[in-house]
This record gives structure tokens, sequence and C-alpha cells, in this order.
């Protein structure tokens, strides 16, 4: 009797042994796994930068293709017009969503009072994010190109892109305010400042880093937007550069630019990405090394900064 | 403030002190500001109004040319043709089958990705790993087009010989590598959300990070890793680019992967590039075609937004 129970008890030992080794065996088996994954996240990351990197090589490293127009003959075709149309968008697309997204969230979370009135812009905001890019372009075309009629411009492409990275400066804003202690706040009022002074002498200067990382990411977003630019129409033959915005008799500022078509490098990109001729696609993998170096360093800055933030800032 | 101004106005007569003057004067300026950061928040609210407004407007156009019964059940859409037909089926069963396969790739990796990082991974490696994936996150559409197309699918070629140089595989499989960081990271903040008590007493009984992280966090956070997967499926089918380049352009009513095909996003950046005249039935149908995307992607990000809440409010 008592044999057989030490017999059956050595047995159960044997299977608790088993179980355990198996469940060890599973848990380095997911490990590597998981490694698996996340490395080949990473090297997908690499792959895809180094691949537009060695096909574009020849003309990366072609100081023409960074001063010539578009070509019919691939080998002289540039991306003149693509940059300089780029750079003014961004200007255009920064000068509208910047100062309306950094408002918004300010008063969002330092005006705005607990209502169903509230509710509905934070649900908007919310919404406004997850709208696919493409859906802006059609809401360009139908409302600035045609209602307004600022045709296929540069003012066209760049309120296009200020609407669409409106959310993203809008949540970053929000988030470094709400990392302001309201004792912050208190001492300013205790002082007998006013809202607007609180607001702007101590709120928006404490979240200024906060609130820069969001516009570099959005600004790394609208660069490489394609979709609701191809949507209004922008052209992708270019051989002309729009009026420049200074100049060095007076009246100095001039805006006829804002009127101008244009193509920007996402756009070139496309048009050359898709010609059948192989030849072209040695431009298009050189335009998109550069679109993606552009919003990966872009990326990469806003990111370190905010670790720097969140690691330097220490309220109490 | 205010009942003391009018305390100060009776004594006072109709003098106005110096004082009460910069009050006042204080008092308009707060209000302004007050109103103009009212303005910028409700842009928001304004840009939602004209998407919607816009997309209603030129699509009732576009309904008052076809009508809806065809629209839903034609299983042709050649607007552009010269019999034109006009069924919205085509392009949704390209949207669907490619974001299908964007989420059979993106699933199981981004799932991997985020119970490896919040349960496996060292500190270190989730503080280097996850800036990475932010990074991946930020790279611009088109450069994933031009993978899908000259670096994708000739590898795919080399595996399925059969395979036409614009099919929907590629671009599945790329679209699903854009959003395994997006399933990833959300999945991983879900997880992360699981009080560390639950794992504790998991390990207590003596329990492997495996069977903790399958048997205890993941049913824990199963609300927010499913969220993910409804917000992916959501950004699949708004994927304009990559599909635009390597899926090639002409509508298909097919659920096979390895056939060519349209989706709503391709057919419209595909008459955005040609020259089609304001308020013709060709422009207006980009329209109905974008009021149908909305609607889809609308659907997905109320799904997900109220699956989520549930996880938020479990904790």
């Amino acid at each position: 009797m008592s044999n057989q129970k030490v017999a059956s008890s050595l047995k159960d030992i044997d299977s608790v042994r088993t179980m355990i080794k198996r469940a060890k065996f599973n848990d380095h088996l997911f490990g590597t796994i998981g490694l698996l994954c996340i490395t080949l996240i990473l090297i997908t990351l690499l792959i895809l930068f180094v691949d537009l990197v060695v096909d574009g090589f020849p003309q990366l490293t072609n100081w023409d293709f960074y001063s010539n127009f578009p070509s019919r003959r691939a080998a002289r075709a540039g991306l003149l017009s693509a940059l300089v149309g780029s750079s003014l968008v961004m200007l255009v697309t920064f000068i509208s969503a910047v100062p309306i997204g950094v408002g918004a969230a300010i008063y969002l979370e330092e005006y705005a009072p607990k209502n169903w009135f509230t509710e509905i812009i934070e649900v908007n905001v919310t919404n406004l994010a997850a709208v696919p890019s493409i859906i802006y372009g059609l809401l360009a075309l139908g409302l600035f190109v045609y209602t307004f009629d600022f045709g296929n411009s540069i003012l066209t492409a760049g309120l296009t892109l200020g609407l669409l990275i409106l959310p993203i400066v809008i949540v970053a804003t929000r988030e470094s305010i709400r990392a302001i202690p309201v004792a912050i706040r208190e001492a300013a009022y205790a002082v007998g400042a006013t809202k607007g002074q609180v607001v702007g002498q101590h709120v928006v200067k404490y979240s200024a880093g906060g609130i820069l990382t969001g516009v570099i990411i959005g600004m790394a977003r609208a660069i490489g937007e394609t979709a609701p630019v191809i949507t209004i129409g922008a052209l992708t033959f270019i051989a002309f550069l729009p009026e420049a915005p200074i100049s060095t008799t007076p009246p100095f500022l001039n805006f006829e630019w804002l009127t101008s078509s244009f193509t920007v490098l996402p756009i070139q990109m496309f048009s050359w990405l898709s010609r059948p001729s192989s030849a072209f696609h040695v431009n298009a993998a050189a335009a998109g090394a550069i679109i993606i170096l552009v919003t990966l360093l872009m990326n990469a800055v806003a990111i370190k900064m905010r670790y720097n933030i969140r690691k330097k800032i220490k309220w109490q | 403030m205010n009942t003391a101004t009018t305390v100060l106005e009776s004594t006072q007569g109709t003098t106005i002190s110096p004082r009460l003057a910069k009050n006042f004067r204080r008092n308009i300026k707060e209000r302004l500001i007050e109103i103009l950061l009212l303005l910028c928040a409700l842009s928001a609210v304004f840009t939602t109004v004209a998407i919607v407004a816009i997309l209603v407007y030129e699509s009732f156009a576009f309904f008052e040319f076809v009508s809806i019964v065809d629209f839903l059940t034609d299983n042709q859409w050649t607007p552009l043709f010269e019999d034109a037909h006009y069924g919205i089926m085509p392009l949704v069963s390209g949207t669907l089958t490619i974001s299908f396969v964007a989420l059979a790739f993106a699933v199981p990796v981004g799932t991997i990705a985020a119970i490896y990082l919040s349960e496996f991974a060292s500190h270190k490696t989730r503080e280097t790993v996850k800036p990475i994936l932010e990074l991946l996150a930020g790279v611009p559409t088109i450069a994933f087009g031009y993978f899908a197309l000259l670096l994708v699918t000739p590898l795919l070629q080399m595996v399925f010989p059969e395979l036409p140089t614009f099919n929907m595989l590629g671009p599945g499989i790329v679209i699903g590598i854009m959003v395994v960081p997006y399933i990833a990271s959300v999945s991983e903040d879900a997880m992360r959300a699981v009080p560390m008590s639950m794992r504790e007493g998991s390990y207590a009984m003596g329990a492997t990070r495996f069977q903790t992280a399958m048997r205890v966090v993941t049913p824990a956070a199963i609300s927010g890793i499913i969220a993910a997967y409804i917000l992916a499926i959501s950004r699949a089918i708004g994927e304009t680019m990559v599909v635009a380049i390597a899926a090639g352009q002409q509508p298909n009513l097919t659920f096979n992967p390895m056939d060519s095909a349209a989706t709503i996003t391709a057919y419209i950046v595909q008459v955005a590039m040609g020259d089609l005249p304001h308020g013709s039935i060709g422009y207006q149908s980009i329209f109905a075609a974008g009021l149908v995307l909305m609607l889809m992607t609308l659907f997905f990000n109320v799904l997900g937004h109220f699956t989520r809440k549930k996880f938020r409010e479990a904790y």
C-alpha cells in the first residue's frame, strides 16, 4: 500500500517536472519569437531606407538633380520645383496650423467650461485625427479650390495640410499644458495677473517645448503627405518657380507666390514612380530617400526633445 | 469684480477713475482673448461640418444621376467609360481585401511584439524600441508605396511566379507593416495598464512569464487590444498611396489578393490625377466614393472608441 503511494507520488513529481520543463520551454520559445518580431520591424525600417538610398544613389550624388526642373529625360530631371514648392507649402501650413492649433488647445485646457459644448469640440478633435487624409483632399477640392476659388495653388495645399495636422498640434499642446502644475497658475493669480496674462506669460511659456515637439511631428507628417495634395489637383510637371516671397525692392514682401501652381516632393516622386521606365524609378528612389531622411530626422528630433523634457522638468 | 465696479460707479457719479478705465480695458482685452481662443477651438467643429457638408452636397448631385440601388448592387464601377456603370461594390471589395491582408499580417506580428515589449523585454530594450516604433509610424506612405511596388512584389513573385506586377497581396502586406507599430504601441499601452498585482499573483502561483502573459495580462487587456485592431482596420481602409501605386487601378470585383484591383482611395487619386471638369459626373463620383470611405472609417473609429472606453472603465 505505502509502496504504491510513494510510486504514484514519484510519478506525479515526474509529470510536474515535465510540465515545468514544457512551460519553461514555451516561455523561451515565445521570448525568441517576440524578439524576432521586434527585429523584423526594425529591419524593415532599415531595409526601406537603405533600399531607397541604394536605388537612388546615382541621382542623390548628382548635384544637377537638386537644381534641375522636371524633364522628359530621366537623367536630366530634377527636384528644384518640388523642393521650392514643398518649402512654400510648409510655410503656409506652419502659419495656418500652429496659431489655431495652439489657440484651440489653450481654450480647451484653460478656458472651456465642462459642458456638452466643450464635449462636442473634444469629440470633433479626436474624430478629425482619425479621418483618412484623402478625405481632407476632397474637403479642400470642394471648399478651397471651387467654393473659395483659390485654385490648385500653394495657398490651397498649405491650408489643406494645415487642417490635416491641426489635431496633432492640438493634442500635443494639450498634453504639455496639462503637465504644468496648478500651483504655477495660482502663484501668478496671487500677484494679480489676469487669466490672459497667466496663459500668455506662464502656461504657453512653460509648455513651449512640448508644443514644439507636436509642431515638428505635425510638419513631418505634412511634408510626406501625398494623397490630399494630389486630390486638390497639384501638377506633376512644373518647370518654373513661383514669385519669390521676399524681394530687395520695396514693398519687400509679395504674396503672388500664394496663387502660383506648384508641385511638392511626394507628388514628384509619385509621378516618377508611375512611369513604366525604370530610369525614372531611380529619380523616384532618390526623391523618396530625401523625403524619408527629412521626416525621420524631424521625428527623431521631436522624440528626443520630448524625452529630454520629460526627464528634465520636475515641477516639485 | 462686477459688484466692486458698480459700487465705485455709484459713489463717484459719472466720472470714471483712471483705475476703473484701466480695469475696463483689461476686461475687454480678456474677453477678446477668450473669444479668439474659442474661435480657434471651433475650427475643429467647422472642419468636421465642412467635410460632411461637402461630401453630402456633391454626393446628392451624384445620386440625382445614379440611383442608390444601382450604386449598391451594380457589380461594375466604370464612371469614366462610355458605357458607364456606378456600382461601388468592386471598390469596396478591393478595399476590404487589402485591409484583410494587412490585418492578417499586422495582428499576429503586432500582438506578439506588444506582449514581448510589455512582459518580456527589459526596461532598456523597451525604452529603445518604442521610439523606433514611433519613427516607423512617421515614415511617409509614399515611401511604402515604392517599397511595395519595387521590393515586396518582386520578392513575392519569386514565391508565386504567376503573381501580376499590380496585385493586392504586396500592398496589403506593406500596409500591414505600416500598421504594426500602431497595433504594437496601442496594445502595449493596454497591457501596461493591467495592475502589477495581477501579474504578481500569477507569478506567486508559479506561472511563467508566458503563462502570465497569455492567461492573465492578455485577457485583462483584451478590449484595449481589440480596439487597437479595429483602429488599425480603419487606417488600412483609408490608406491611399501604397494602393494607388502598387495595386493597379482597375476596379475589380474580387476577394482574391493575387488579383489587381482598385480601392476607394485609389479611385479618388486616379480621377484627381486626370483633368475632370468641375461638376461633371466623374467629379461628383469621387465625392460619393469619399462618402462611402468616410462612413466605413467612421464606423470602425466609433466601434474602436467604445471598445477602448470599456477597457478604461475596467480598472
